[in-house]
Formats: C-alpha cells, sequence, structure tokens
C-alpha cells in the first residue's frame, strides 16, 4: 500500500510526471523561441482544478464518469510500482510480470475511450472512435518491438531478469535489431501519450477537446495527472528494457538513469516540435506499414542474433 | 483552501474565446496575444477548446438576437469559479452597434463581467494589461 501510494507509486511517479511536463512545456516554448511557463505550472494547474466545479453532463452515467479517471491513475501508479524504482523492482518480480505491464499501459487508454462514450457528447465519440483506431495500429508494432527484448534475452518475461541479462552482457539498444526496436518503440510511445503527430483524438482545432470535451475539474485534473505520470513511467519502461546497464552505486545509476530519461524525452519532444498533425488514416497506415515494418524486421534480426 | 484555488486559478487559466457576433478583429488581436512573441503561457494562461475546461471567457462582439441567449448559456456551462473578460468596445457597450435593430443588450446586463478591455480593436499589449490588472484584482 505505501508502495502504492508513495514511493514508486502515486506521489513518486506524479512528482516526477510533473517535472517532466515542465521540461516538456518549457523545452517546447524554447523551440518556439519564447520564455515559457514557470516550474510550478503543471502543480498550478492540477490545484486549480481541483478547486473547480466538476460538471456531469445530464446523459452521463454519473458513476463510472466519475470512477473511469480514477482508474486510469491507479493503472498508471500500479504500473509504476510493477517497473520499480529506478534500479530495482519494489514488489517481488512474478514470472510474466512483462505481460501485465503491456496490459496496465492500455488500460489509460480504454478509461479514456469509455470515458468519452459514456459523456455523450458527438464531438468526445468522434475522438472516442479516433483513439480506438489509434490503440489499435500502435498496439502491434509496440508489443512486437517488446517481442526482441525477450528473444534477445532468450526467452525471458520477467522485467528484472531482462534488466539482469543487459547488465552481464551490454543493452540491446547496441545491438541492430535492439536498435530498431527501440525506434519503433518510441515512436508508439508517443502516440500512446497522445502527443502531437498521433494527436488526431485531442485534435483541438477540430474536435475541441476530444475525448475530454465534456470532463471539468477533479476528474480531468485525474486524467492530466495520468497524462503526467505516463511521460515519466513509460520512458522508464523502454529504458529498463533496452538500455539498462547497472554501474554498481545507488547514486550512480541513479544519475546514469536521468540521463538516459532526458535523452529519450529529447527525442519525444523534438518528434512533438517538428510534426504536423497526422490524419486518423494517415496515422493508421504509418502505423502498420512503416512502424509495423520496423519491428518485424527488428524481430527477425534477433532471431537471427544481430 | 478557497484561498489556495484563487491563487492556483490566478496563476493557470484556461482561455476560451466566446465570440459573440464580432467582426473578427478583436478576434485576430486575441489570437496575436496568444502567439509566441507575447507568450502568455509565461503567466500560466493557455487557450483551451472546450468550455468545460475554461477558467476565463473572453467575450468579443456584440450579444445579437441570436448569440445572446448562447453567450448566457456557455456562461452557465462554464465549471466555477470562472470569471469573464470583454473584450472591445461592442463586448464593453455596443460601440457603433448600440441603435442596431438586432442589439438586444449590453454585454453585462446577461452575464456578469469582470473586466471590460475597451478599445476597437485593443491591441494584444492592452488584453494582457487588462488581464493582469484582473489577476491582481483577484488576488486582492
Amino acid at each position: 500500500m505505501i508502495d502504492f501510494l508513495f514511493f514508486p507509486g502515486l506521489l513518486f511517479s506524479s512528482v516526477c510526471g510533473m517535472l517532466a511536463s515542465f521540461i516538456d512545456r518549457k523545452l517546447t516554448a524554447r523551440i518556439q523561441w519564447r520564455k515559457g511557463p514557470p516550474l510550478l505550472q503543471p502543480l498550478y494547474d492540477l490545484v486549480k482544478l481541483f478547486g473547480k466545479e466538476t460538471i456531469i453532463p445530464a446523459q452521463a452515467s454519473k458513476a463510472l464518469f466519475l470512477l473511469l479517471p480514477l482508474i486510469s491513475v491507479s493503472a498508471v501508479a500500479l504500473f509504476a510500482i510493477l517497473n520499480g524504482v529506478i534500479v530495482k523492482s519494489s514488489v517481488a518480480p512474478f514470472s510474466g510480470d512483462l505481460f501485465v505491464a503491456i496490459y496496465l499501459m492500455i488500460v489509460p487508454a480504454v478509461c479514456l475511450i469509455l470515458a468519452a462514450g459514456i459523456s455523450g457528447n458527438p464531438l468526445a465519440i468522434v475522438g472516442a472512435s479516433r483513439e480506438m483506431k489509434l490503440v489499435l495500429s500502435y498496439e502491434l508494432p509496440f508489443i512486437l518491438a517488446l517481442l526482441v527484448a525477450v528473444i534477445k534475452s532468450h526467452g525471458e518475461i520477467v522485467i528484472t531478469g531482462i534488466m539482469s541479462y543487459q547488465a552481464y552482457t551490454a543493452p540491446f539498444l547496441f545491438s541492430l535489431s535492439g536498435a530498431l526496436a527501440f525506434l519503433a518503440a518510441i515512436i508508439c510511445l508517443v502516440a500512446k501519450l497522445g502527443l502531437v503527430p498521433f494527436d488526431a483524438a485531442e485534435a483541438e482545432q477540430e474536435i475541441i477537446a476530444g475525448v475530454l470535451v465534456e470532463y471539468s475539474g477533479f476528474s480531468l485534473a485525474m486524467f492530466k495527472l495520468s497524462k503526467m505520470m505516463m511521460l515519466f513511467v513509460y520512458p522508464m519502461f523502454l529504458i529498463k528494457l533496452f538500455w539498462h546497464n547497472a554501474c554498481g552505486s545507488v547514486i550512480g545509476d541513479v544519475m546514469v538513469f536521468a540521463l538516459k530519461y532526458f535523452v529519450v524525452l529529447l527525442i519525444i519532444v523534438l518528434i512533438r516540435n517538428t510534426n504536423p498533425r497526422l490524419r486518423i488514416d494517415q496515422s493508421v497506415k504509418f502505423f502498420w506499414t512503416y512502424v509495423f515494418g520496423i519491428s518485424l524486421l527488428a524481430v527477425i534480426f534477433a532471431f537471427i542474433g544481430l | 483552501m478557497a484561498k489556495l484555488t484563487m491563487e492556483a486559478l490566478t496563476r493557470s487559466i484556461g482561455v476560451f474565446h466566446a465570440a459573440c457576433s464580432p467582426c473578427n478583429n478583436c478576434d485576430i488581436e486575441i489570437l496575436d496575444v496568444l502567439t509566441p512573441r507575447y507568450d502568455v503561457e509565461r503567466f500560466g494562461i493557455t487557450l483551451v477548446g472546450s468550455i468545460r475546461h475554461a477558467d476565463a471567457m473572453l467575450v468579443t462582439g456584440i450579444p445579437n438576437m441570436k448569440t445572446a441567449e448562447k453567450i448566457k448559456y456557455i456562461y452557465e456551462q462554464m465549471p466555477k469559479p470562472g470569471v469573464v473578460i470583454a473584450v472591445g468596445t461592442c463586448a464593453c457597450g455596443g460601440n457603433m452597434f448600440r441603435h442596431s435593430y438586432n442589439f438586444v443588450k449590453p454585454l453585462d446586463e446577461i452575464i456578469p463581467v469582470n473586466m471590460y478591455i475597451p478599445a476597437c480593436p485593443p491591441n494584444p499589449e492592452a488584453i494582457i494589461m487588462g488581464v493582469v490588472k484582473l489577476i491582481k484584482a483577484l488576488r486582492g
């Protein structure tokens, strides 16, 4: 319970997520040649939403409308526990926790789709249908890319097992198949986080706020919080699967990890700031041809042993 | 708690742009405010698409027979606490359309207005100054 609420779970990952969200917004601002928000901006946004009124649409099912944001946040917090602290896992690793992690990663998207569906707003329903298509398109290449880590560690399906395998040999990122899989996984991650080239589900200029159009106050804050936490824990997961090398001391590990995380975040922010939004059919095509191709190639290379 | 909310609210304002039959001039100036040149994100101000996410309504134009009830409806949909800012002379009092056949009544008789930014159209600096004055008044 303490794990869930504080250290690797809710509190820790939301603080790190807010920091990540700040870095994201600040970098975006600097790329656009402006000053950008202050350090505590994500916190102000959340506290403000906590104090605001929560309006429930007349057509919506009240309990589900209020529950879904909480499910979304707790799924991400659970994912953070499973993923563990930076160097070690906080819960005892069990066989197949990689699959549990993959399932938990889908939960926030499912929550968004359901929330949009029950809110009864036509624009939200358009957003939900787009989000659904996006989930269908990025899930397959993403799982294939993660499969590379499993193949390369000779069938290890425990996250800590994959990590210790890399610690003995070398990080998978420095092999051909690992690099290709990492690339594909990062592109899928941008879509999972709902960032710009693949944000057709929340396209502000066409369908207002898409899936979240009816949400306000505390519930909206919970969805925003889960987005921020995802921005921290999902890249962390990828780094552990593909780019893990232990350097011994805890402080050294944390420093190295923070540096790696910053590099991945920088890549995500640059992708987000240098690309226009794709239409949903273009996104689906992109994922099912190019990204799927890259991850399939990575799997084949991994089998050959490259 | 109310004080904390107000403190956070004035540092993170989601602005909803409610065009109430304007001539588009004020709207262009509002869009200018949101460009990187003026960078209102440093005050935590962001443009939101949905009225449910808004903390402030920027109203432009005159309330006429079609838009008067709509603007009232939109105001009621905004989660409270929220403020209304009238941008441009039209929204402040009707400007040259005040004797027009389809002018209903001034905006502040339909919904409560917290801040008036007159001019036709107000330039971006004037809009930012108005918002900053409103933030100062809200903080007390």
